[in-house]
């Protein structure tokens, strides 16, 4: 995590004179709500009991505060970021490669946290996270975080579940006797690049890579390499978590790198399938709750800081999302639904292990036009898949 | 005194009323001395639609092509380049794009044959109650969901599905994981297949291959074919000679809406098959994602130059003849 940190630290440097310009306009006071209260969020971050009557977490904010809370759903991290640019919202629940990016295009504002009562509840692994702590300015409140685990089924693994990635990465025979060979999965986008690098950092040292996410042109090809041979593996990447579901039920597939989200739910189904982050680290999430630069609701948006810190919101979200709170006493305190034990299954005693995705870009800490850019992972990403 | 008071009101009215009457006399004896105003008065409004929304946009995305991306810090660069149509020359570029026509032109073609039988025989034998039956047929896939479609044939095509269930019950599992290693068209079940994708989409674009076909089925005469028969010629003559370059036109018309409709398309790829991009998928990629937006334009005329060359190949082959 330290050299994570200090790498993301590193990105937050460079982008620190860009975020600095609008470190003054901090809201210094709250006052009357204005009645409502616009939000860009992920699909199932913000449920007021549509979609399940026991998931509820916006009734009670707008009955107290008068701020009628409207949801405008996103599916990626850059529609998040082409919303925010429109204009017209109030929040946005960021993820760490949209956060930055909306920091250094100037589309949030710093948060004051003197004014959120709850902030001191909030993780102290969390308080000062790199994705969205510039120059020491706050630019949002940590929202939810999860790992992206092993995923396998557990009647093919028996009583040897496995403990690496190699499952997904090496032709190798199962616990069943079988091949793994068109039996695993991995995601369908080009951040999987950096699980694979993850792998590489552990198992061949000699590459002297530091983060997943800051590779130079050796080790980016030597990554490319692993992932030309998990083709060879691969039937098909997932890239919808209710197909890699559907695969896991009708096709087969008994171990591919997944979100606690769908263990959750396949579980629940009774499926054979159980969880793991392996020996090397695993991917993860981590999402922040920003401010627009010119929200037009200031006063509810920091009443609903407020109100993801101290309700039952982090709580129920953490078992509705299969996620980890931003806030610990959330899994603990009985406020919502979550225990110990539903924290400890999204892996939230893992956090030293997780690396959080951010958005790879040339200037890194390797210095300079030093690494490989994003848009590469993407072409490049693009080819593997075919078969290049 | 009540009197001119009236009167000045009625003359008032009455004024205002001939104002009114005259703006609107004159209006249309305007447009009906000028039917040209008249024709710009109504072609105008979506004419600039067209030309400003649709047109516009689609030169403004073409414009973006002949931009580059930084290499470095991924930051658009508005000069004039061919740089990115080099990039889409590369291998893997060239894949998607040979993958993707390969898969419309078969689809295409397979599309025909199977339309073309049904067609014949709603044009010619259907009658009343059974042609509402073929209409129907044709159409209820229309009304579903084109997602809930797709996602139904993942469920029949998995390795647990219903077709290798099937293929189980029939014993001939050996000859379906025959085919299934094949290399280029076999993979770990007909779901994770380029056979898979294939057959979805065959599926998926079929309606719009019959309808033209039957449509121009309908215009052939039937005396035209006696006069055939009348002159000795075998019903596979009559077919050749006869029936297929009449309907022909029919046939490149369905073909232009299932080529075009497989070029485009991006959900059935993602999927069904083995997650091998298509153009589709491609664009909406580099697009949506990469931010490359140069690269993903230079994608988007691969399939208005294909369509373009094809519709030119159709024309002189007169499918546009009878509009």
């Amino acid at each position: 995590m330290t050299s994570a940190m200090k790498s993301a630290s590193a990105v937050a440097l460079a982008l620190a004179l860009a975020g600095q310009g609008s470190a003054a306009d901090m809201v210094t006071e709250i006052g009357p709500g204005e009645g409502r209260l616009n939000i860009v969020a992920w699909p199932g971050y913000i449920e007021r009991g549509e979609t399940m009557a026991e998931f509820d977490w916006v009734t009670k904010f707008e009955q107290a505060t008068g701020c009628m809370v409207q949801v405008k759903t996103a599916n990626t991290s850059d529609e998040m970021v082409a919303l925010m640019n429109e204009g017209g919202f109030d929040l946005v629940t960021a993820s760490g490669d949209a956060s930055l990016r909306l920091i250094a295009g100037k589309r949030v504002q710093p948060v004051n946290t003197a004014l959120i009562p709850s902030w001191d509840t909030v993780d102290d692994r969390l308080k000062e996270a790199p994705w969205y702590v510039v120059d020491g300015v706050h630019y949002g409140v940590p929202y939810m975080w999860g790992p992206n685990v092993l995923m396998y089924n557990t009647e093919v693994f028996g009583d040897q579940p496995p403990t690496s990635w190699n499952v997904v990465f090496e032709e190798m025979t199962l616990p069943d006797g079988k091949s793994n060979k068109g039996r695993v999965q991995a995601y369908d986008g080009p951040i999987h690049i950096a699980d694979a690098a993850l792998y590489l950092m552990y198992h061949r040292p000699e590459l002297g890579i530091t983060s997943p996410y800051e590779l130079n042109p050796d080790q980016y090809a030597a990554a490319l390499d692993l992932l030309r041979q998990q083709r060879q593996l691969v039937g098909r990447y997932w890239h919808d978590a209710f197909i890699q579901i559907d695969d896991f039920k009708n096709e087969g597939v008994v171990a591919s790198g997944s979100w606690p989200f769908q263990v959750n739910l396949l579980k629940s189904e009774g499926a054979p399938v159980g969880s793991v982050i392996p020996v090397e680290g695993a991917t993860g999430w981590a999402d922040t709750t920003m401010m627009h630069v010119d929200a037009a609701n200031p006063n509810c948006a920091y009443m609903w800081f407020e109100h993801t810190l101290s309700s039952n919101l982090m709580s129920d979200l953490a078992v509705w999302f299969g996620a980890n709170p931003g806030v610990p006493a959330a899994c603990t305190d009985g406020r919502g639904m979550a225990t110990a034990e539903t924290c400890a299954e999204n892996g939230f005693d893992d956090f030293e292990k997780i690396r959080f995705w951010t958005t790879p870009t040339a200037n890194c800490s390797q210095g300079q036009d030093a690494c490989v850019p994003y848009y590469r992972w993407v072409s490049d990403y693009i080819g593997v898949i075919g078969g290049r | 005194m009540s009197t001119p008071g009236l009167s000045a009101e009625t003359e008032a009215s009455r004024a205002s009323r001939r104002g009114g009457e005259g703006l609107g006399a004159r209006l249309s004896d305007l447009l009906w001395r000028r039917p040209a105003l008249l024709l710009a008065l109504l072609l105008g409004p979506p004419l600039l639609w067209l030309g400003v929304v649709y047109l516009g946009s689609l030169f403004a995305l073409l414009a973006q092509s002949f931009f580059s991306i930084d290499e470095f810090t991924g930051q658009i660069r508005r000069e004039f380049t061919l740089k990115t149509y080099g990039e889409l020359l590369t291998p893997a570029n060239l894949d998607i794009i040979r993958r993707t026509v390969q898969t419309a032109a078969l689809v295409t073609v397979t599309a025909a044959v199977i339309a073309f039988p049904i067609a014949y025989y709603a044009a010619r034998y259907a009658r009343g109650r059974w042609k509402a039956v073929f209409y129907l047929g044709v159409m209820l896939p229309l009304w579903s969901s084109y997602l809930v479609k797709v996602y139904s044939w993942k469920l029949i095509l998995a390795k647990e599905g219903i077709l290798n269930w099937a293929f189980g019950k029939l014993g001939l599992t050996w000859a379906l994981e025959a085919y299934l290693s094949l290399p280029g068209v076999g993979g770990n079940s007909l779901s994770t297949s380029p056979t898979g994708t294939f057959l979805v989409f065959v599926y998926v674009w079929l309606p719009f291959m019959i309808l033209p076909i039957q449509a121009s089925l309908e215009r052939v005469p039937a005396s035209m074919l006696e006069a055939s028969g009348d002159l000795g010629a075998r019903p596979a003559q009559t077919f050749r000679h006869v029936i297929l370059p009449l309907a022909f036109p029919g046939v490149i018309a369905g073909s232009i809406f299932t080529f075009s409709l497989t070029l485009g398309d991006y959900i059935i790829p993602q999927i069904i098959g083995t997650s091998a991009r298509f153009i589709g998928q491609a664009v909406y990629q580099h697009q949506g994602t990469a931010g490359n937006i140069p690269l993903a334009a230079a994608f988007a005329v691969v399939p208005i130059a294909i369509m373009g060359l094809y519709l030119w190949w159709a024309k002189r082959r007169g499918a546009f003849d009878a509009l």
